[in-house]
């Protein structure tokens, strides 16, 4: 019966026989005028299964878009239309195809290939390139998702490793050499960070006493090395959240993040001080130096800008300064609060 | 020249004659300390620099340290995604062969500024073949020789290859396919990852 109807297929229809029809569409479905299977391709077979033929040809695809069909009539009305449609065997991968109608017998051959889903039938269903026609673009759509994505491999460490340059290169560039804090450049960065976020901090400046001295009779070595340690100290004392800075020569700068409250940051401004206050071991040398402190306060309200919190540090510096060294001073609108009593 | 080329130098140096040897070049061809990126373009002077000194180092002809570069490349696992490619292009190693011509198209393809001399294939006599290579950069042929070695050896097959001509403006590189089935050869899957 089935030969019969290959025969027929070959004498009337197409002139091919199966085999070559196979070899020149390898995913193709041969259907008689009763909508039976008579011959598939070689890869076709492979993905769907089993004795195929006189099969129902409905049993064996599904037809998805434009509509589906299961007799001859639905079938061939499709005829030249771009066809989405499954295997039974696979009914997750999704296929594309056209079918034609046979002229003499009436039945229809339909050509099915694989589209984007080859990369997954490949890899299912272990095929290789005697799999494909040669006319096919199987192999060089293989071979483009392997190159590509050996390349976007390439391209994505190359861009891991230019983003770690990126990123050392900033924090160096943020960095103060010798102390390891935060330098200028990232103290006014983070200054206007905090404006921007409208957080409330404030803004200690710390200026070394007795630092020139240090310098003056031990030299520049030492007078470093007190400045590293210092830095240590500012960094020990101070929380993740803050931002401890070198503002050149012998001045710091520490941003506290949500501290406004004057009784808490002369707390932290006294102990501060008595930290710098202990004798430093530089270099073999005992050192002692102190610290003036002036603070400025910036709150949610209050509309700061960094040249306005900068000169009201300044200002409180000065006046802790003037007022003897070794103390906490603050900028307040009307007055300015002196040295605690005992200092 | 593209860096892949440069990397692939890079790397054919510190795999096969260790990393000593590499850091010695890339000192002395002033090479950046963190070496070639795959995927940056450097001045053609700095890969004839690296070659000139790799060659006074490892003390091999230039021609006989590309070769082994191009066999190196195919055949090291590093590089499996080379000769992955290379196997899309037939089933045996005479299809390769026929692929050939449509090489620098397809390495386009993937990398479009990856200079490649243009390949043209001659049928001589039975079971030979002529391969024009033209353009691409000085010694190109013989890194194309060691690879088409080491493909003829993953195909399995037996094969000759000699670089017969050279002339200003390229090479002639000649096969002579003595048995296309001489071995089994490696193993190809069209995915990735499989055996």
């Amino acid at each position: 019966m089935n030969m019969a109807r290959d025969t027929r297929l070959e004498d009337q229809a197409i002139g091919f026989d199966p085999l070559a029809l196979g070899q020149l569409m390898p995913m193709h479905l041969c259907i008689d005028a009763c909508g039976c299977i008579c011959s598939t391709g070689p890869t076709l077979a492979r993905l769907a299964g089993p004795d195929l033929i006189g099969r129902p040809f409905a049993d064996v695809v599904t037809l998805r878009r434009p509509r589906g069909a299961d007799d001859m009539a639905g079938l061939l009305a499709l005829a030249g239309v771009p066809l989405k449609l499954s295997l039974a065997a696979a009914p997750s991968l999704p296929l594309k195809g056209m079918v034609v109608g046979l002229s003499g017998a009436g039945g229809a051959l339909l050509n099915v290939s694989m589209g984007i889903s080859l990369i997954e039938a490949v890899g299912r269903f272990d095929l290789t390139l005697r799999d494909f026609a040669p006319t096919e673009l199987a192999a060089e759509l293989l071979y483009l998702t392997e190159a590509k994505s050996a390349v976007a491999g390439e391209l994505r460490r190359l861009a891991q490793r230019l983003n770690g340059a990126r990123v050392s290169a900033e924090t160096e560039a943020a960095t103060d050499t010798l102390t390891g804090l935060a330098n200028r450049r990232r103290l006014d960065a983070t200054l206007e960070q905090f404006l921007a976020q409208g957080r409330p901090f404030s803004l200690a400046h710390i200026d070394l006493d007795f630092f020139k001295q240090v310098n003056d009779t031990h030299g520049h070595v030492t007078g470093d090395a007190v400045l590293v340690e210092t830095a240590g100290i500012l960094r020990s004392q101070s929380r993740t959240q803050d931002l401890v800075a070198r503002f050149g020569g012998d001045e710091f700068v520490i941003l506290m993040a949500d501290i406004v409250d004057p009784a808490q940051l002369r707390r932290i401004g006294e102990r501060l001080i008595e930290w710098l206050e202990r004798p430093i071991l530089a270099h073999g040398t005992e050192c002692r130096i102190s610290a003036s402190i002036g603070v400025a306060i910036s709150t949610r309200n209050d509309r700061s800008d960094p040249v306005r919190l900068f000169h009201e540090a300044d200002v409180a510096l000065y006046d802790a300064k003037r007022r003897g060294r070794g103390c906490v001073s603050f900028f307040t609108d009307t007055t300015m609060s002196g040295c605690p009593p005992g200092r | 020249m593209h860096g892949l080329l440069n990397r692939a130098i890079q790397c054919f140096l510190v795999d096969t004659y260790g990393g000593k040897c590499w850091t010695h070049v890339a000192r002395v061809a002033g090479v950046e300390p963190g070496g070639f990126e795959a995927m940056l373009t450097y001045e053609d002077s700095l890969t004839d620099a690296v070659l000139h000194a790799a060659v006074a180092h490892v003390g091999l002809t230039r021609e006989m340290l590309l070769e082994d570069l191009g066999t190196y490349l195919v055949s090291h696992s590093d590089h499996e995604a080379l000769r992955r490619l290379l196997r899309f292009g037939g089933e045996t190693f005479l299809e390769f062969l026929f692929s050939l011509e449509d090489l620098p198209d397809r390495t386009r393809l993937a990398v479009p500024d990856l200079e490649m001399p243009e390949l043209e294939l001659a049928e001589d006599g039975e079971k030979g073949f002529l391969i024009q290579c033209r353009g691409g950069w000085p010694g190109a042929e013989f890194v194309l020789q060691g690879m088409l070695r080491a493909m003829a050896d993953d195909y399995g097959a037996l094969a000759l290859l000699d670089v017969t001509d050279r002339r200003r403006d390229g090479a002639t590189l000649t096969v002579s396919l003595l048995d296309a089935t001489f071995h089994s050869g490696r193993s190809f899957s069209l995915v990735a990852g499989c055996p």
